[in-house]
């Protein structure tokens, strides 16, 4: 297939895929204020610092209220990772492989991009951006359906189902990230009810609360954070999204899994083994949680820069002018 | 003919004006090939008539028919409106037509041949060299060219008008980038999902193997010896607004949809960009006008284009539909000789006459249209889609000036015509049918054989009186039918 048509359902694919997560992300944080004591309210700022543009928004908006933050990552039409934005980008690489998605999938991302735009110009109480949240979850859900619905699983699928895992795993790793701020300040609250509370909602916000009280019943930070980032069957562990992609990337080269033909498969199979070896306590927890999530984005974009190198800019001779840049790397 | 809710239609109190109506006479007796649909038309609540009018733009809007709005930041779309009051082509009028087009693409592109080798029609007088070579369309650059098959103009669209004497005229040819049969395809589909009985009743001739005719033209022209050669579709890019048809052409026909930047060229041979290297590719149908083909031959400012293009194709390695240099043929000026054409190739008659046309470039014809500025259609050499246009009856004294001063400037960019009056078909504007000016424009494929769709696109003006069918000026869309004969 072209390696632009690759690249934009790629593309296509990461978009939807950012745009829940972050409707995830601000959800939950959302709802998080809700339960904290009266005065804890500077908790926005931590959010704004992993979306990795935090001095943009110092610039654009000063201080990380709610209203304020909650702006930055739904509706802001100047910046580029919004959801707003998020879906724009999303429709646009689309629009360019409209021969080679299925006109269901057009039609469908088309309401969904519609849905925000509607939402960004309706007013926004409280209550109506729960139910926002709670929408773009589900167009997501849906998007997805479709796409594995009406799609061959051939090449051009097995490039939304990349992006579709390396974006969230990203995602996975910066909500635990997040929280991990958020939840730290106080030494003294670790084993409360309290904190009890907080990580539910983290795992709520990945939907896998229930999945989570099913295998591991109690609460514990370590549990929580091996879940997330190991479980094998949790579909939105970093895990799971590894080997997901991973097996996108064999899919698409043809060769046999645990060995590599070319970049990307080789940085994604280093990670897959990676995590598949690692054990919370001694590998994450030892090491630091910050650090270890810090480290495994920077993987996670290696791979992804080994994927533009070894399908988009495959060995070709360059031509001067007209070739589409790398868009935006996941900074969020 | 206004309709309370409960009525039907009734097409003997319709008023045709003093205009020639494709489905009725003067009289409001349905016109030969169109009794059956007049017929069942009639039976027809003009409530249900509407409804099924509304369900056929919703379709076209889920299919994605749609067109951007330039400069619409909110990223709305519109459909290109839609009637569904078909026109009627019957049989035996189309087999004229079919003739006369047929004959008229054999003959412009032998011309097309001549022009860029000895050009003996310049030899022999029959068209003055200087127009011919002053053309901006000309392109000298194609001099002793030999595409494939000696076939220069693969794909046309002819654009027809019926005057009110009854008369199909030619009014021009379009044999650089005709767009438009995307919608002919989509029409159908939808037409026969709004009118299934009196469709299957009818019969109708298909339009649906358009794109497989069209995939066989694009191969015929592979190099030699080729058994599985790769045809592409190149488009400008997502954001013109043709790009629906480029994208559905290219999907219908089940080949690549490629912009300039996906193709390379690279030892010689033209490759695009696939996950796995290269390939090469052996057939190109583009949507870009020569000009912005390739930067080392054409324009050199050219983003769009593929560098070194030209000179894979000169080689023979690579095809290119249509051929560079075939716009020479659809100069206006030029279009006024095409009956001379026609004889000195073919020694035969045209078959569809041409509009008469009034050189700016002589000087006593010059004289007659700055004269005649207020009753003429005066019309630029070198453009389409309804730019650089001037109809006379419905302009300015200003704008009359501002042309009078341009075909002053430069004579050989202008010709003129008189105002015709279209023919019309009945549409139903709000709660009323009402006829309304439209032209035709049939697709024309050159390939092994020349193959005619049968039908083609019925444009039609929506607005009251206006004469401009461009879907950038107010212009909708009919289902053609041509009837098979019993």
């Amino acid at each position: 297939m072209l390696s632009r048509v690759a690249d934009s359902i790629y593309w296509m694919s990461r978009y939807v895929e950012r745009a829940e997560n972050l409707a995830r992300f601000a959800d939950v944080t959302f709802n998080m204020m809700l339960d904290l004591p009266p005065g804890s309210a500077g908790q926005w700022l931590p959010l704004v610092s992993t979306t990795g543009d935090h001095e943009w928004f110092q610039e654009h908006y000063g201080d990380p209220t709610q209203e304020n933050v909650i702006r930055f990552l739904t509706f802001d039409p100047e910046y580029s990772n919004s959801i707003l934005c998020c879906l724009q980008s999303a429709r646009e690489n689309a629009r360019s492989v409209r021969e080679t998605i299925s006109s269901e999938m057009w039609e469908d991302l088309n309401s969904f991009y519609l849905l925000v735009m509607d939402a960004a110009s309706s007013s926004d109480s409280q209550q109506s951006l729960q139910d926002f949240f709670h929408e773009v979850k589900n167009a997501s859900y849906r998007f997805k359906g479709i796409t594995d619905g009406t799609m061959p699983h051939g090449e051009p699928w097995h490039f939304a189902r990349l992006g579709r895992y390396i974006e969230r795993a990203d995602k996975t790793s910066r909500i635990l990230d997040v929280k991990y701020f958020l939840l730290l300040p106080e030494p003294s609250d670790i084993g409360t009810s309290f904190d009890d509370l907080q990580w539910s909602a983290v795992l709520r916000s990945v939907s896998g609360l229930e999945m989570f009280r099913k295998r591991h019943h109690g609460i514990t930070p370590e549990r929580v954070v091996g879940f997330l980032i190991l479980d094998r069957m949790f579909p939105r562990s970093i895990m799971y999204c590894v080997n997901e992609a991973d097996q996108a990337l064999h899919a698409i080269s043809g060769s046999p899994m645990g060995t590599f033909w070319n970049p990307a498969e080789k940085q994604m199979g280093k990670l897959r083994s990676e995590l598949a070896y690692a054990h919370v306590d001694d590998d994450i927890i030892e090491v630091g949680l910050h650090e270890f999530l810090d480290a495994l984005q920077t993987k996670l974009n290696t791979a992804g820069k080994a994927i533009y190198e070894s399908f988009i800019e495959a060995d070709s001779p360059r031509v001067n002018g007209g070739r589409s840049q790398m868009q935006t790397q996941s900074s969020i | 003919m206004s309709q309370s809710p409960t009525t039907h239609l009734d097409f003997s109190k319709y008023n045709t004006g003093e205009f020639f109506d494709e489905l009725v006479d003067e009289s409001g007796k349905p016109r030969n090939g169109a009794e059956l649909l007049i017929e069942k038309l009639e039976a027809l609540d003009f409530e249900e008539l509407k409804r099924r009018q509304a369900g056929a733009e919703r379709s076209l809007f889920r299919l994605g028919i749609t067109f951007a709005v330039y400069g619409d930041t909110k990223g709305k779309e519109k459909i290109f409106p839609f009637d569904i009051i078909p026109r009627i082509v019957p049989s035996n009028e189309w087999e004229w037509l079919e003739r006369g087009l047929k004959q008229r693409i054999t003959a412009l592109n032998m011309f097309i041949d001549d022009i860029y080798h000895a050009k003996w029609i310049l030899k022999d007088k029959i068209i003055p060299e200087e127009i011919v070579l002053a053309a901006a369309s000309y392109r000298k650059i194609c001099q002793g060219l030999d595409p494939p098959r000696k076939i220069w103009c693969h794909i046309t669209g002819t654009d027809l008008i019926r005057g009110g004497d009854g008369q199909i005229h030619v009014l021009e040819d379009n044999l650089r980038c005709p767009s438009g049969v995307s919608y002919v395809l989509q029409n159908r589909l939808v037409m026969k999902r709004s009118f299934p009985q009196i469709f299957a009743a009818s019969h109708v001739k298909p339009v649906v193997d358009y794109p497989s005719q069209l995939l066989k033209t694009l191969e015929h022209l592979a190099p030699d010896g080729l058994p599985n050669p790769t045809v592409v579709v190149l488009s400008p890019g997502s954001f013109n607004s043709a790009y629906y048809e480029h994208s559905f052409l290219a999907q219908q026909m089940g080949v690549e949809l490629v912009q300039g930047s996906d193709l390379v060229v690279h030892e010689g041979f033209v490759n695009m960009r696939t996950t796995a290297g290269l390939k090469r590719v052996d057939v190109i149908y583009r949507r870009i006008d020569d000009d912005f083909l390739d930067p080392k031959a054409f324009r050199p400012d050219s983003m769009l284009g593929v560098p070194g293009l030209f000179e894979v194709y000169r080689a023979g390695r690579v095809a290119l539909a249509n051929a560079p240099g075939t716009g020479i043929a659809d100069d206006k000026v030029i279009y006024s000789y095409v009956d001379k054409i026609v004889q000195y190739y073919l020694k035969e008659d045209m078959i569809i006459p041409n509009v008469p046309t009034y050189l700016c470039w002589d000087d006593k014809q010059r004289d007659h249209v700055l004269k005649n500025l207020d009753k003429l259609v005066v019309k630029a050499a070198n453009e389409s889609g309804g730019y650089g246009m001037l109809v006379g009856p419905h302009s300015t004294k200003a704008e009359q000036d501002k042309f009078a001063d341009l075909i002053k400037e430069s004579p050989r960019n202008y010709i003129a015509q008189p105002t015709l009056s279209l023919s019309r078909v009945p549409t139903i504007i709000g709660d009323t049918v009402e006829g309304r000016h439209v032209d035709l424009r049939p697709y024309i494929l050159y390939g092994k054989d020349i193959f005619v769709l049968p039908g083609g696109l019925t444009r039609v003006a929506l607005k009251k009186g206006s004469l401009v069918v461009n879907s950038s000026q107010g212009g909708g869309s009919k289902d053609t039918w041509v009837i098979e004969k019993s």
